[in-house]
């Protein structure tokens, strides 16, 4: 049976050339891995709060343009004792009511601001309620670190306590 | 001023003891006088690797409770006589003290009595870790290249800077060199790279590490050169390093592979 032998003779030449290279070695692997366990190691920050961010940055950025919610990427990554939260939101357009603000300034939009805002329609965003809108990026850390706001806000997320 | 260094890890089983036994013997034998204290209250561990468990006649606790003077717990190594370790009580638990008395401890072994005070942490971030990194000044964290010692490494990092301990060296140890060629194991780079903190120590893995703890005769005492090892040495470096040498790290490249080796790695799976 000669071609019984013909997925080893394969191997055997991917191996000989290196075209296995495709898959990764386990020591790749296992860097990787602890490269995105100790980001949310030392942030402290459980896998729901880290969700939860996602969907209200989501939200503060597609009031004002509008992005695209399956090529959006989010992920934490340690480097140097540091960590850097990085989004990458390609946008697909720019909404009206970005455009028709006069005021020169950007910050947070103040609270009457928030009717016109357009209805969260993407539907990643539409399960949290209106008025969480106004909740900066500060007030989901500080939820993290207060376990009573966090268990009122979303009584599933279990937080380490340091 | 005696510098008092915690040797500390997180997880369990990567060499703590067996690296505080080896850099004490090995600073004594260079003439400094050092205290090791065993801080592993309940499972304490010390003793044996430095052979001196018969020799044990009051502990820490003792100490505290003025049941004894410190003179009378300190136990004398006979090999080098400028080392002595400050047992911990087996029949208790970890939580028999608090960090206060162990700084009550440290306070009481003295400054200018001793040039190094090594302190020997149990695994674990609770009480015991706390007790342990309460006195000291600086931290020598020991890892192996495996994930979970890595991520515990890491949290051991992260508390000792919550606690005001910003001088914390890394000892990278079993690094198992043939692997690392392979890709199968994790190199001294990445480790370090990942906890970023500065590499003080690499240590190969060494059988004859079993073999002197066996005979509780820490590596660094030996003298023959058949009994010398390359793990023995690269701990002698560690205290070089300490001491502030300049010591370029052991070469671990394994040696060159056999050709038939390398074929017959050809026809096994990757891992």
């Amino acid at each position: 049976m000669p071609f019984k032998c013909l997925p080893m003779l394969q191997e055997l030449l991917d191996r000989l050339f290196s075209r296995g290279a495709a898959q990764k070695t386990s020591r790749e692997t296992v860097k990787r891995r602890l490269q995105i366990l100790l980001a949310h190691d030392r942030t402290d920050l459980s896998p729901a709060v880290v969700e939860k961010m996602r969907q209200e940055i989501l939200e503060v950025v597609s009031r004002y343009v509008e992005i695209d919610p399956d090529h959006s990427e989010f992920s934490l990554e340690s480097d140097q004792r540091t960590t850097i939260l990085t989004a990458n939101l390609p946008i697909r357009g720019i909404k009206e009511v970005a455009a028709s603000l006069d005021e020169p300034q950007v910050a947070p939009l103040p609270a009457e601001a928030t009717p016109t805002a357009p209805e969260p329609d993407n539907s990643a965003v539409s399960k949290t309620p209106p008025d969480s809108l106004d909740l900066s990026l500060l007030d989901v850390i500080d939820a993290a670190i207060d376990p009573n706001v966090l268990g009122i806000a979303n009584p599933s997320a279990d937080v380490k306590q340091p | 001023m005696a510098r008092i260094i915690v040797v500390t890890s997180g997880k369990g089983g990567v060499g703590k003891t067996t690296s505080t036994a080896n850099l004490g013997m090995a600073l004594a034998k260079r003439g400094r006088s050092v205290a090791v204290i065993d801080a592993d209250f309940g499972l304490r561990n010390l003793d044996l690797l430095l052979g001196l468990e018969n020799r044990i006649v009051y502990t820490a606790l003792e100490v505290l409770a003025g049941e004894c003077r410190l003179e009378q717990a300190l136990v004398k190594d006979k090999r080098q006589s400028r080392l002595v370790l400050l047992p911990a009580a087996q029949t208790r638990m970890k939580d028999a003290i608090t960090a206060e008395q162990m700084k009550q401890l440290v306070g009481m072994l003295g400054d200018k009595k001793y040039d190094y005070i090594l302190i020997d942490s149990p695994a674990g971030i609770e009480q015991g870790f706390q007790n342990a990194i309460a006195p000291a000044k600086e931290a020598l964290v020991v890892t192996t290249p495996e994930i979970s010692a890595v991520r515990d490494a890491d949290r051991i990092v992260g508390l000792l800077e919550a606690n005001g301990i910003r001088n914390a060296h890394l000892i990278i140890n079993r690094i198992k060199p043939a692997m690392v060629a392979q890709d199968k194991m994790m190199s001294v780079r990445d480790v370090q790279e990942i906890l970023a903190i500065p590499l003080i120590g690499v240590i190969p893995d060494d059988e004859k590490v079993i073999v002197s703890t066996n005979r509780g005769e820490p590596l660094v005492l030996a003298s023959e050169p058949s009994q010398q090892s390359l793990a023995g040495q690269a701990l002698q470096n560690i205290v070089r390093r300490l001491e502030g040498e300049k010591v370029p790290f052991l070469d671990l490249t394994p040696p060159p592979d056999h050709f038939f080796s390398r074929l017959r790695r050809l026809f096994q799976p990757s891992e």
